[in-house]
């Protein structure tokens, strides 16, 4: 009897601690959380709504900066290109990353070796990899343009940083070499977590490969596709370093994405609010997008 | 950086203290002949030169002159500046960052055409009454003087002065048999020439420009406007005039020489970093480069430097007075220490020693004559042409022409190498006034 109260009143006094306990463990991540995340957010939108000057005070404007991004032409231009690469650039990782993550599935000999090579360029910091094909796209000393033509792939160099479509391209090929591994290492997981006897049942079925891969394969890997897709339309809509690196958003400003149009108002025109205002829209747009995504992959499960 | 300003704060304490002292010195020193403390000094205008730090922010493409000038000045006196010096195409940024955090350095220069920008934004201190007060005032580059005044307060001095001109290399016109000493009255005789020199050398490079770098291109192509009779902007700097005829004239005229293949291909997509190099290997026989590059280019077995005035279609000639303007910022706490060595740097002896002597051009036109000058007649046209040529004024001249995704660039690269700069240009125009209108 005495025991068992014993034992409840050790319980109870437990649930009450349990609470403290956890605020306080959260405490840190929520610190880190407000001070990272909320407090410049709060910031950011003061100032979308602000004449920010770097010196003196800041005056409310109202939604004049939000007007001002309709007018805006460069705005329009990045948010045309920026959604094109993100399209390009979503098909292209996700291909590939699904052709190596087949490739390198089943435990054979040199897997190994194959997945890490195939992961290590995500190992490279992402300006350090745009420097690094910057160099190798340089025109008259590519050393890509060298192998092209030893190969007799093409009569003369590449200006490959010089024309509109051969600079989309350079970038797509780089993040596509700095990126895929990552996204194979995500599928792979997804592909081992399918048991092996679907694939038994497929095959006792009589289905071929293509069959497999389009209704056993893909619909199972839904899940880690999603991620996938969200993380690089994420990372795509955000683009910056690629493009500032490679090709500074030309040439004749074809490769502008809407965050070097926000670092243009920022550090160019200095004009803070106006940049806090296009973050804040393209910030709404990918909360839309998530939780679109998001959405469209819980009612599929 | 943070490093240095952690390093600076007790110094500039001590300076404040040091400059007090004096200050209330000098006051008591009229009836009573009390010493100065440990002044040592003896000269008469040490008023700012205090031992005190101060930093100082400069481009990179003026690095080695304000080097030189900075060296100088720390050798001889008490005052010691602590330079920083910031690659050119993110200068604006680290600025804008600093004076966001009020971090700006004591002394900042700026390229000329960022000037009346940075005057707007406050970020300098009202010189004027400085500026007045030196016996040469009035010799000071006018168009840099200019550039750094709004609303008649005056802001800047110039720093470094850079002309645009016309590079020859005088070897391979001699080996084609053209004439270097005037090988450009105009364009046409410029595109005339090329034709000459590719006839009878089909390797050589005609003429090399930076097609890619919007600073580069208003620096050397602008001049051909001037030249030519035209304006490239409205007076209060708010609206381009690069559609009217005098400007769409000069660019169809680079335009042919690119159709021609007197401009290489390769200099549609010059950037900047390496636009002297073509020139300085001896692989092109023009190139339109600024003064400076005059002190860095050396002669060769395959190059010998010749520099004629740029020209406008049928004649006429003209520069763009370019390089980087001097102020004291607005939070810096030394301005007397810091105006000591701004008056330093136009002082004679900087302005001889320092600067002409190592071929760059003075920044005041009474000195643009002087012994070394006078043995380099390419020195005597280069400063001559500071007198003569232009430094446009706008004030967002550098979100406009210099950043690489402002609307100027694509409009001077359609100009140049499009397929119909005639109907290309104006249509662009439009995004350029914008862009000089915006607040």
């Amino acid at each position: 009897m005495s025991a068992i109260a014993l034992t409840r009143r050790r319980g109870r006094r437990h649930s009450i601690r349990r609470p403290r306990t956890g605020f306080l463990l959260v405490l840190p991540a929520a610190l880190v959380a407000v001070g990272l995340f909320v407090v410049p957010l709060v910031l950011a939108a003061r100032m979308s709504v602000s004449d920010w000057p770097l010196l003196g005070e800041p005056s409310f404007t109202g939604l004049e900066n939000y007007r001002a991004i309709a007018g805006n032409d460069l705005v329009g231009q990045a948010l045309g290109f920026t959604a094109k690469y993100a399209a390009v650039i979503l098909v292209v990782l996700l291909a590939v990353a699904l052709g190596l993550a087949m490739l390198v599935r089943r435990p054979r000999r040199g897997v190994g070796l194959l997945r890490t090579a195939f992961f290590l360029p995500a190992a490279v910091g992402l300006t350090s990899a745009a420097l690094l094909f910057y160099e190798l796209y340089f025109a008259g000393l590519s050393p890509v343009d060298d192998a092209l033509t030893g190969l007799g792939l093409i009569d003369r160099p590449i200006d490959w940083l010089g024309q509109p479509g051969t600079a989309f391209l350079s970038v797509v090929i780089m993040m596509t070499w700095r990126f895929a591994g990552f996204y194979m290492l995500i599928l792979l997981a997804g592909l081992q977590s399918i048991p092996d006897d679907v694939y038994e049942a497929a095959r006792l079925d009589g289905a071929n490969r293509w069959q497999t891969l389009r209704h056993v394969t893909l619909p199972l890997l839904r899940p880690s596709l999603a991620l996938c897709t969200i993380l690089i339309i994420t990372g795509a809509l955000l683009a910056f370093e690629q493009f500032y690196v490679l090709t500074n958003g030309g040439p004749d400003n074809s490769t502008v994405t809407l965050v070097i149009v926000i670092v243009r108002e920022a550090f160019s025109f200095l004009d803070l609010g106006s940049a806090a205002a296009i973050s804040m829209v393209v910030l709404g747009g990918l909360i839309v997008l998530n939780v679109v995504q998001l959405l469209a992959l819980r009612r599929e499960r | 950086m943070a490093r240095v300003q952690r390093r600076a704060r007790p110094a500039r304490l001590a300076a404040a203290v040091a400059a007090t002292a004096l200050l209330l010195a000098a006051c008591g020193s009229d009836d009573e002949p009390t010493s100065t403390g440990g002044q040592t000094d003896d000269t008469a205008d040490a008023g700012g030169d205090t031992g005190a730090t101060l930093t100082m922010w400069a481009r990179s493409v003026t690095a080695p002159q304000t080097e030189a000038l900075v060296e100088a000045y720390n050798a001889t006196h008490e005052n010691q500046i602590e330079l920083t010096v910031v690659p050119f195409d993110s200068y604006l940024q680290k600025v804008a960052a600093a004076a966001g955090g009020r971090e700006l350095p004591d002394l900042l220069a700026a390229n000329v055409v960022e000037a009346p920008n940075y005057a707007q934004l406050g970020l300098w201190q009202d010189i004027g009454d400085r500026i007045d007060s030196l016996d040469h005032a009035d010799a000071l580059a006018p168009s840099h003087i200019d550039a750094g005044t709004v609303d008649d307060k005056r802001y800047a001095v110039p720093h470094v002065v850079d002309t645009s001109a016309l590079y020859v290399n005088t070897k391979i016109l001699e080996a084609a048999g053209v004439d270097p000493a005037d090988p450009a009255p105009t364009l046409r005789a410029l595109a005339d020439n090329i034709a000459t020199i590719q006839a009878a050398n089909p390797d050589v490079q005609g003429l090399y420009v930076a097609g890619s770098c919007g600073g580069c291109l208003v620096f050397t192509i602008w001049p051909s406007i001037w030249a030519s009779g035209g304006e490239v902007l409205g007076e209060d700097g708010t609206e381009s005039l690069l559609d009217q005829p005098e400007a769409l004239e000069v660019f169809e005229a680079y335009n042919q020489l690119f159709a021609d293949g007197a401009i290489p291909e390769a200099a549609r997509n010059e950037a900047g970093p390496t636009q002297n190099e073509p020139f300085a290997n001896g692989q092109a026989a023009f190139s339109l480069l600024g003064s400076k590059a005059l002190a860095t280019i050396p002669e060769s077995d395959a190059l010998s430097i010749g520099v004629v005035p740029i020209p406008g279609v049928d004649g006429g000639r003209s520069s763009f007075v370019g390089g980087d303007v001097l102020g004291i910022s607005s939070s810096s706490e030394q301005a007397d220490a810091a105006w000591d060595f701004v008056e330093w740097t136009l002082s004679d002896e900087a302005q001889l020693e320092v600067m002409a002597k190592n071929k760059n051009l003075t920044v005041r036109t009474d000195l643009a004559s002087n012994q070394y000058s006078e043995q380099d007649p390419r020195l005597v046209l280069l400063n001559e042409l500071v007198g003569e040529g232009r430094t446009p004024y706008a004030g967002n001249f550098f979100q406009t022409f210099n950043d690489p995704n402002g609307p100027g660039l694509p409009l001077m690269r359609a100009g140049l190498f499009g397929d119909d700069p005639a109907a290309e240009v104006p249509e662009l125009n439009g995004a350029v006034n914008d862009s000089l209108q915006r607040n």
